[in-house]
């Protein structure tokens, strides 16, 4: 039998010895079956982990969602689902376009072209990016290439959601509407980078596990806090250092010697007068308009959000840091004999503080998570009463995973889940022309359970027997996960 | 290292499956247990070393190949090479070409030699070789959205009709194309020249030299592909339904030559959701049923 498949480096390409066509495959690139790769000189099987039922494959029938009278009882009736590992039993590739597939029986006709199988056409992404800037008005219309593919959601703590793909853009729209969303989606859970336009706001290339790229700046940091948070943890090291601070924020903007933290240091006034709403004391909402400068507004000038300062409470030399809530902009000033400020060199303690702030924001990522539903036909190939096989999942009697990697499932119905896409190997999607995202799916559960749902026992093989025709890849588990 | 390749019976327990490094077959005949049991062990008789076979003779299949002279040895590889060469004069073609529909052609082939079938077919990933006798009929679909109940066109090959191959060349397969095809359908007299046509026509539907097509030397994406530095194609943009007609039309133009010398029976041709058909009688009857949903019931195989 196959001993490990083992490969030779020749330069940057590797040849497979999995057979004996000895493809010499470049980084990046498949051998000639589309089953082996080369990911980063490393030798690796790419065909996608799959549980499907093969509608088509296996019969050309759907399974009908209640086959008729009672149900009794038994989770599994049908033969038509059965669960395979990395390539068992496929016809070649699952995931991609097979012009010509012998099948059999679809209306009367024996073979079909059947370009894939295992389609979500009611998928999407959610995509979480790290950022202060302010990348569009909620709910504005996501584009790439022009067509809507998505809209912003809700912003976060340091973060803005948008929401992209679903049925709505995958087949409600125009042709090309459809297929542009099914291309981003695709490239987004393939961890591929998409430029993407938001109407009324900012161009941003998203790509899973790596900084936006907001009007073709990188993000580096996410914030440290807000504006007033930023104040509260870093007053006591400024305290003594420099006068007064102001901590710029779209949200919510810090200032020193107002805030409750610097009042308990006993800082004094300093005369500085905010623009903007004040919320609590040293607290200030909409001190500018959201955009892309300082601290997530539209600002360069920092000095643009403040008013004179008050002679009563001011001092010629009176000194001011003003940063952003990343600490990647931050200006110092000294105030003149008319109680301007005037820029300064920063001193060394005070740029040791913005550096601080800088070292406690976390590197900003995108973060791209695929949600589908498994919800329909899927079940009905289980078993004729679907619901019990959504129950077997809820009651974790039934662990769902996609490509391995570890999967949420919604409450309520169906198997509607999400996964971080950076969990998953790569390439795992694939799609149709339909268009429709192609996802593996996985429902992994106790030989025991399994058989008393009447599983196909027949089809059971140990997993040692999977090295026979299969590199077996762990997913590798990636640690320190923020909660 | 020895290598077994992957033989087994498909879940619905009629079809097998085979398959070894890139070759993908799923197999299916037609009558008592016993003759499909003799069919099928036969199949994978033979399929076992086949790959090897064809391997130690890989770098003449990946060489353009001569008109007239071969000096290939093994079966299939003679028999690619006669695929291809009617073409070789006016083209650069490769024995490769034929590859995947040769191959069905050999399993098909030494099935029907062990035992009797009313009706079979060797599909290698799309390339498919059909047996039919008297009475037999095989129903062909195409499929353009494969997650709705339906099918888009029919084809209907009777024992009386001289198809007995089925292949399909296009930009998505795992071959490269020089064309911008998303799929040529080609139905011949075997199922090695239904293949080696396909890659002619799917090669000829092109608009040369159009920017919204993107072209990749094929040795920067396979280091040993067959076609070298030939630009094969990656992507194709946005095009005008005046183009996309004008890519169709070159691409029937190469059809029909073929068609006229005798090479094939018919071919469909498809580019962003336009088709043309030539030739092919048994297509085109069927065009008029080409609505989703629409696939007649009475098409019910023999």
């Amino acid at each position: 039998m196959t001993t490990d498949t083992t490969m030779a480096a020749v330069g940057d390409k590797i040849r497979c010895d999995a057979c004996p066509v000895m493809c010499y495959i470049k980084p990046g690139a498949a051998g000639a079956c589309d089953r082996y790769a080369n990911h980063n000189g490393e030798l690796v099987r790419v065909d996608p982990h799959i549980v499907l039922e093969r509608t088509v494959e296996h019969g050309g029938q759907l399974v009908p969602f209640q086959a008729g009278g009672d149900w009794d009882g038994k989770i599994v009736h049908q033969p038509d689902i059965f669960v395979t590992a990395i390539g068992a039993g496929t016809t070649y590739p699952d995931y991609k376009p097979a012009p010509f597939i012998v099948s059999s029986e679809i209306d009367g006709v024996d073979m079909v072209t059947v370009v894939t199988e295992g389609i979500f056409s009611y998928c999407g992404v959610k995509v979480k990016i790290d950022t202060d800037r302010h990348l569009g008005p909620e709910t504005a219309t996501v584009r790439a290439q022009g067509e809507a593919v998505g809209h912003v959601t809700t912003g976060e703590y340091g973060s803005q959601m948008l929401s992209l793909g679903g049925v709505h853009h995958l087949t409600g729209g125009s042709k090309k509407e459809g297929r542009v969303t099914c291309d981003t989606l695709m490239d987004l859970s393939n961890r591929k980078p998409v430029e993407l336009t938001i109407d009324g706001g900012a161009t941003v290339v998203v790509q899973a596990g790596y900084p936006p790229i907001v009007n073709g700046v990188a993000e580096e940091r996410m914030r440290v806090g807000c504006g007033s948070a930023t104040i509260g943890m870093f007053a006591k090291q400024w305290h003594g250092k420099v006068d007064e601070v102001v901590v710029v924020d779209d949200h919510i903007t810090g200032v020193l010697s107002e805030h409750q933290a610097g009042k308990l240091l006993d800082i004094p006034d300093t005369g500085i007068k905010m623009k903007g709403r004040r919320s609590t004391p040293g607290r200030y909402f909409q001190v500018a308009e959201p955009g892309t400068g300082w601290g997530g507004t539209k600002i360069s000038d920092p000095l643009s959000v403040l008013g004179p300062f008050d002679p009563k409470e001011a001092r010629p030399g009176l000194s001011m840091l003003m940063v952003s809530t990343t600490g990647e902009h931050a200006t110092y000033y000294e105030l003149d004999a008319a109680l301007r400020p005037v820029e300064k060199e920063m001193p060394r303690d005070l740029k040791l503080s913005v550096e601080r702030i800088q070292e406690n924001c976390e590197p900003a990522l995108c973060t791209v998570l695929f949600m589908g539903g498994a919800g329909g036909s899927l079940r009905a190939g289980v078993t004729d009463n679907p619901v019990r096989l959504t129950r077997s999942v809820k009651d974790a009697l039934t662990r769902v995973t996609s490509g391995g990697a570890p999967v949420y499932v919604w409450p309520g119905g169906g198997i509607t889940f999400m996964v971080d896409v950076t969990q998953m190997p790569a390439g795992a999607f694939g799609y149709v022309p339909t268009p429709a995202l192609v996802a593996p799916i996985e429902f992994t559960l106790r030989l025991s359970d399994y058989a008393a749902l009447g599983g196909h026992m027949d089809y059971v093989r140990p997993l040692a027997s999977l090295k026979d025709n299969a590199e077996i890849r762990s997913v590798p588990h990636m640690p320190g996960r923020r909660a | 290292m020895t290598r077994r390749p992957q033989i087994a019976r498909l879940a619905d327990g009629r079809r097998l499956h085979l398959q070894d490094g890139p070759i993908d077959l799923i197999v299916e005949a037609k009558g008592p247990e016993a003759q499909l049991r003799a069919a099928y062990a036969a199949a994978a008789r033979r399929f076992t070393g086949l790959l090897d076979e064809l391997c130690a003779e890989l770098p003449e299949l990946r060489t353009a190949a001569d008109p007239v002279r071969c000096a290939l040895t093994g079966v299939v590889a003679r028999r690619m090479h006669a695929a291809v060469a009617p073409f070789a004069a006016g083209h650069f073609i490769t024995p490769m070409a034929a590859v995947a529909g040769s191959v069905a052609e050999e399993i098909l082939d030494v099935m029907l030699g062990a035992t009797q079938l009313d009706r079979a077919y060797v599909n290698n990933g799309g390339d498919i070789a059909l047996h039919l006798t008297a009475g037999e009929q095989f129903a062909v679909g195409l499929v353009d959205r494969p997650d709705r109940h339906g099918l888009m066109q029919t084809i209907t090959v009777d024992a009386g009709d001289p198809i007995r191959g089925v292949a399909t060349s296009g930009r998505h397969g795992r071959s490269f194309s020089l064309g911008v095809a998303d799929a040529v359908t080609v139905l011949a007299k075997t199922a090695s020249q239904a293949d080696a046509a396909a890659t002619i026509i799917a090669n000829a539907v092109d608009l040369p030299g159009h920017p919204a097509i993107v072209r990749c030397p094929a040795n920067e994406l396979q280091p040993d592909s067959d076609l070298g530095a030939r630009l094969v194609t990656r992507d194709v943009g946005e095009l005008s339904a005046h183009e996309i007609e004008a890519a169709l039309d070159a691409g029937a133009a190469c059809a029909r030559q073929v068609l006229a010398a005798g090479l094939i029976e018919g071919a469909a041709l498809r580019l962003l959701g336009e088709t043309v058909v030539v030739g092919a009688k048994a297509i085109g009857a069927q065009r008029s049923q080409a609505v989703h949903k629409a696939a007649p019931r009475n098409l019910i195989h023999a």
